[in-house]
């Protein structure tokens, strides 16, 4: 391009002679495109919102957040959240123990110790296991991992937490990996020289120097990985059981937020009444849960980013 | 190997395309079920019209439901509506001449008798089908063969929330096992009557339990633990043979084991027990009630297998058509 502007050292004149209106609709259906998400955001809170508060004005938010009986469309109801948000976290945790340092050793290896070849094969395969439907994770929970866990001599209930948490987990392996090794594919190969020619072996090269300098992408996969946990919704449906209580104990039956919004969603529990608008409640709450989640994330990863160039 | 790009549109496509076929096809297969092997639809010049109003018992409702689509077929203009307001909500509008059809679970109390007779409504008692609930237990279960309605209640009352959790709790005798529980939640009329029965009120149940309008789940839970129990429909038991185990019922005359047989000729008590459809005399004026009622009486078995009731005896059908003959002769239809 050999504008005479441009000789000048001035900034190049982008803007078209005359109006494009082409450009123009491109323009406005791409922005169309980004709008969407936004909208349905904005969507999703307004309408959570209004039968939220409509639930609030007859269930005080101290009853909902501090006590622990969760039965509310039994007689007497009660409204405490804490079991199911104990149960959220319980499978959450151990998804989560699961898939950060298998996900975390997928990629280092993938990214580090793989050879092309093996990279190219075994990455792929990896993330066909991210396209399994979650109902079909639900029933492989239900059916052959609880049997499974019995028959090594655990006690565990028909519907519990454990098997569904480490299907979440190991269906997230390869969320966090796969987002890993990019991160970690990402960092300047000089710092790995650098590293080998100050004579650190292979493992000390991934661990102290590959892994920090990934750390932000590496933090947004446990991210990701933890907001699908806490979200994931038909597994447990299937697998950890409608028992909404308060235990740490993994063996047990559980009831987490989403199953008991998608549950008490798909009965006929008339609209407009305090028990529909349970549903919105828990929902508000999971959103608040994630929001908070992902922002302070989002701090977190800013804060120990490492610059490099 | 590497397909081209259009390759692999024309095989979407193509996969689409047979998908949908499927899902036509599969459409098509289930309206038959639903509205075939009925009769046919009634030649124009008997096509009726209008609507019709039940309300009342949230048990009998799919029961009335059921006989509704059903009729839909042959009758496609009269419209139906079933409201589950609960059985004595059910006659409080019938007998405010607000309904035609009240579904009921018991037979009309005499507060609610004078109240119809009151307004001036004229009604007639129909015993329409017969409900049996079964209490199942895991097939592994050899000590709880039989339990009476009392330790039933033990197990399931709200008291019992989080303090009856193992067997041994139940009868001295019975093994240290956990119980764990599962059955119908609430928003379903198997709820209603198992409380109503059990726990002596409509709803008052220990909230402890695997609670799931899908009566799979409560299978499922049953099946997979050793001291598991639930309960649900009888005829559930029937399709789930060898996956969980009635048990016998005592309710106060000695076991009885839960059975068509049983729950028809009213012996297995309470958690059998016969439904009832109370009709306005007057509304038999219309041709389109007296043609639904006939209906439900003619197509009783199939719409009872279909709601999953156990259906009336020959006898009992008799009785029925011979209470409904009776209302029809007195409007002079």
């Amino acid at each position: 391009m050999a504008t005479p502007e441009l000789t000048s050292g001035a900034r190049p004149r982008l803007r078209a002679e005359r109006r494009r209106w082409g450009e123009d609709v491109i323009k406005g259906v791409l922005a169309l495109c980004a709008l969407v998400s936004v909208l349905t955001t904005a969507g999703i809170v307004l309408a959570l919102l209004e039968p939220a508060l409509e639930f609030f004005r007859e269930v005080s938010i101290r009853e909902f957040l501090t006590t622990t009986r969760w039965a509310p469309l039994f007689e007497p109801a009660s409204f405490g959240v804490l079991p199911l948000l104990n149960g959220t976290f319980l499978v959450t945790g151990i998804a989560v123990l699961l898939c950060m340092p298998f996900g975390l050793g997928a990629a280092i290896y993938l990214s580090e110790y793989a050879r092309p070849r093996v990279r190219r094969t075994l990455k792929p395969a990896l993330e066909v296991l991210a396209g399994i439907p979650t109902v079909v994770f639900g029933f492989f929970a239900l059916t052959f991992v609880t049997p499974l866990l019995r028959s090594i001599g655990l006690q565990v209930d028909i519907f519990n937490a454990l098997s569904a948490g480490l299907v979440i987990g190991v269906m997230l392996i390869p969320t966090v990996a796969s987002l890993s090794e990019d991160a970690m594919t990402a960092v300047p190969q000089s710092l790995r020289d650098g590293a080998y020619a100050l004579g650190s072996s292979r493992l000390q090269v991934s661990t102290r120097i590959v892994v920090p300098a990934a750390i932000s992408g590496i933090v947004a996969s446990y991210v990701l990985a933890i907001s699908r946990a806490v979200g994931e919704t038909m597994i447990v449906l299937i697998a950890a059981g409608q028992l909404a209580r308060i235990t740490f104990d993994p063996r047990l039956s559980i009831e987490t937020m989403t199953a008991f919004i998608a549950a008490t969603g798909t009965g006929d529990v008339p609209r407009g009444t305090v028990d529909y608008n349970t549903i919105f409640a828990v929902g508000l709450t999971l959103f608040v849960i994630t929001l908070a989640m992902n922002i302070v994330s989002i701090r977190l990863v800013r804060r120990y980013r490492e610059v490099y160039e | 190997m590497r397909m081209n790009p259009r390759k692999i549109t024309v095989l979407a496509l193509g996969l689409v395309l047979l998908l949908t076929a499927a899902a036509c096809g599969g459409g098509r297969d289930g309206d038959d079920e639903a509205s075939g092997t009925t009769t046919e639809v009634a030649a124009d010049g008997d096509r009726l019209s209008g609507r019709i109003e039940a309300d009342g018992s949230s048990t009998v409702g799919p029961f009335t439901t059921a006989a509704a689509e059903r009729f839909a077929g042959v009758q496609p203009d009269v419209q139906v509506t079933v409201g589950i307001s609960g059985t004595g909500g059910g006659f409080e509008r019938f007998c405010a001449g607000e309904t035609d059809i009240s579904n009921a679970s018991r037979p009309i109390k005499d507060e609610e008798k004078a109240i119809c007779e009151q307004n001036g409504i004229d009604y007639v008692e129909l015993h329409a089908v017969n409900d049996g609930l079964a209490v199942v237990v895991n097939p592994d279960n050899d000590w709880a063969t039989c339990l009476t309605v009392e330790e039933l209640n033990t197990i399931w009352r709200a008291e019992a929330e989080g303090k009856i959790e193992n067997w041994n709790q139940v009868r001295a005798d019975f093994p240290d096992e956990r119980i764990l529980l599962a059955g119908a939640g609430t928003d379903s009329g198997t709820f209603d009557y198992f409380t109503e029965e059990i726990n002596g009120d409509t709803g008052a149940i220990r909230a402890d339990y695997q609670a799931s309008e899908d009566d799979n789940v409560t299978v499922q839970a049953v099946s997979g633990s050793r001291g598991g129990m639930g309960f649900f429909g009888l005829s559930y038991v029937e399709e789930n043979e060898g996956e969980v185990k009635a048990i016998e019922v005592d309710g106060g005359d000695g076991c009885v084991a839960p059975s068509t047989e049983t729950v028809q000729d009213g012996s297995y008590s309470p958690l059998g027990r016969p439904l009832f459809l109370y009709a306005k005399v007057e509304s038999f004026g219309r041709p389109e009630v007296q043609e639904f009622m006939s209906f439900v009486l003619e197509n009783n078995a199939e719409i009872a297998e279909a709601a999953l009731f156990v259906p009336l005896t020959d006898e009992q059908l008799e009785t029925a058509q011979a209470g409904f003959d009776a209302a029809l002769a007195e409007v002079g239809a």
